[in-house]
């Protein structure tokens, strides 16, 4: 998909964001909008998968490990074909097929439940592994957050990617400097991000997170990678509603009907 | 009487499954040499991943690896691998009901003399209640051949919970998931057993005949899904009911048989197991001993059992 073509995906899905939040009245558009740019890339330029066939064995495989931000997954899936946009009204409701974090069980397209952070790292580390034991083409993505790299476990899934040369592993971070309580830096501080993983024996690029050609060019450079790549995507939590831009406040609240109003007005520009 | 351990029977059963199904892997969090897997190891280097000593992360691959159609078997000693793992175990594993095999050995206090950093006398406990979860505590080295081959069979998540000393052989009947077996039949009181208890409920068995006590001995493997229509049977045709287990009495077998006999046919329930209590270094038999979780106690709780007096 060309770039102007993936920028109208990318606004779109914001759209779709703001508008499920506020239809559900809970959930989490800080953290969904800062990754926009990168999961519409996967799902609309990088990844091989088919819409149609889920289960296909050879796919590429997606990985939320940030579950909280699953609005921006479930309009990927829903603006793949994985099922119908208007599931995206029912988010978080009883009887959805669209829980409050990613349920493989009840959402086509979903590859792993996830939402306690940490764990979907490691998970991804698995099906790459796996991958490789039986030569498969599929690539393995996986997306985590700033704050979720204070998990412990997020480390050992580092170690063990980079000593089993899972070199068809590519990770994102979504550096959007805050988690729940404020800044990352004041809450535990995560740098020198870049030395860390470099240090735990990844390839490591850092680009602007909502730029679509450094994200693509990023994940075909990983490709040719001898080890696991991690992609530190500097972004802007809220990123695309100016009053949710860079605030802490918007980590977990969705917006009132006035408040999306406002929003979508400023994504329509 | 042969002995050997079940964590032998799980080395050797592990090489024979992986000579036979090419999916299984099995992972191991540098424990490899004393739960056995390091046999595998060793003739499939393939297909067995050592994870260091970060037992969370492991659990995580093994999901992402039954995702991909593998059959993982989880190794490590039962407090880090079902405890250290607990909420990765709920989340990744049960939750989507994955495929994966959790064999954790050095259960209980008959760890010894390594003390309470190193006796999971809780694992049941904390695993049962997670949901899809299939709990199997096997009485020797063949029932564990038999619990890991069913556990291949079996769709879903299974722990098998194994020890560090050598059990007696005694089973020999066909082994099903989710069904118990009455090893030695008797009308008075019932005894229900898994792993190692079952040789002590045996020999708490004999000494009673002496004294014209007939007991019933169950082999009770399966805790999770408890073998309700067992239960019920013993509950109809003996007096009352002895639990024995190497666990707290607080969620293990003792509890899963009171859980569903007090809802299916309210009986006396006796429990011998770790009365809520760390146990201490010591020799097995020491431990056994001190924390009445030997024939003797079972004995004793037959006697007040039948006195009347539980
Ligand atoms: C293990 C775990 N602990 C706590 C939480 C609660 N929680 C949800 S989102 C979040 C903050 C995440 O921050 P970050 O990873 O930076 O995500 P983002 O900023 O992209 O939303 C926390 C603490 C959780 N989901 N999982
Ligand atoms: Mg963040």
């Amino acid at each position: 998909m060309d770039i102007a073509n993936l920028k109208a995906k990318a606004k779109a899905t914001r759209r779709l964001i703001i508008e499920m939040l506020a239809e559900a009245g809970s959930g989490h558009p800080g953290g969904s909008l800062s990754c926009v740019e990168i999961i519409t890339c996967l799902y609309f330029h990088i990844m091989r998968h088919r819409p149609e066939e889920p289960d296909w064995p050879d796919r590429d495989r997606f990985i939320l490990s940030k579950g909280h931000s699953c609005p921006t997954l479930y309009s990927a899936l829903a603006l793949s074909g994985y099922f119908d946009l208007s599931h995206l009204k029912t988010l978080r409701k009883l009887g959805s097929i669209l829980q409050g974090h990613p349920d493989m069980l009840t959402t086509p397209g979903i590859e792993v439940s996830t939402g306690s952070l940490g764990q979907g790292f490691s998970i991804a580390g698995g099906m790459a592994l796996s991958a490789r034991i039986d030569k498969k083409p599929s690539r393995i993505y996986v997306l985590l957050g700033d704050g979720e790299m204070q998990e412990g476990q997020v480390w050992e899934a580092a170690m063990s990617a980079a000593h089993y040369r899972l070199s068809n592993l590519t990770a994102f971070l979504d550096y959007n400097r805050l988690q729940i309580d404020g800044r990352v830096e004041d809450i535990m501080a995560v740098e020198p991000v870049r030395l860390k993983w470099e240090s735990f024996g990844w390839d490591v690029a850092e680009i602007d997170g909502h730029n679509i050609l450094e994200i693509i060019d990023a994940c075909e450079k990983a490709k040719s990678s001898s080890k696991p790549s991690m992609i530190i995507a500097n972004t802007i939590k809220g990123k695309g509603v100016s009053f949710m831009e860079g605030k802490v406040e918007w980590h977990g609240v969705a917006p009132t009907k006035e408040e999306a109003e406002k929003a979508l007005l400023e994504i329509e520009i | 009487m042969d002995k050997i351990a079940t964590r032998d029977a799980y080395g050797k059963a592990l090489l024979e499954l992986g000579r036979i199904n090419k999916d299984i892997v099995v992972l191991d969090a540098d424990t490899s040499a004393s739960t056995r897997t390091g046999w595998f190891a060793k003739e499939f280097p393939e297909r067995f991943f050592n994870f260091g000593i970060a037992e969370a992360n492991m659990m995580g691959y093994a999901a992402g690896l039954s995702l991909s159609g593998k059959i993982p078997f989880v190794s490590s000693f039962a407090v880090f691998g079902a405890l250290r793992t607990y909420e990765v175990i709920r989340t990744s594993v049960c939750w989507s009901n994955l495929n994966v095999k959790i064999v954790l050995t050095h259960a209980g206090i008959s760890v010894g003399e390594d003390g309470p950093s190193h006796q999971s006398v809780e694992d049941i406990g904390a695993l049962r209640v997670l949901p899809n979860m299939t709990i199997i505590v096997p009485a020797d080295g063949i029932e564990t051949r038999k619990a890991i081959f069913a556990a291949v069979e079996h769709k879903g998540p299974v722990y098998i919970r194994l020890g560090r000393a050598k059990f007696p052989l005694l089973t020999e009947a066909d082994f099903k998931i989710g069904k118990a077996r009455i090893i030695e039949d008797g009308k008075d009181v019932t005894i229900i057993a898994c792993g190692l208890m079952v040789f002590e409920a045996l020999k708490a068995r004999e000494d009673l005949l002496k004294e014209g006590i007939n007991v019933r001995v169950v082999n009770m493997p399966t805790i999770k899904p408890i073998d309700r229509e067992m239960l019920i049977a013993c509950a109809e045709e003996t007096k009352g009911i002895v639990t024995a287990e190497e666990h707290s009495i607080i969620g293990g077998l003792g509890s899963a048989v009171s859980e569903c006999l007090s809802e299916y046919k309210p009986t006396l329930i006796k429990k011998i197991g770790l009365k809520d209590t760390f146990g201490i270094s010591g020799t097995p038999e020491e431990l056994l001993k001190k924390f009445e979780i030997d024939s003797d106690s079972i004995k004793k709780a037959v006697y007040s059992m039948l006195n009347g007096k539980p």
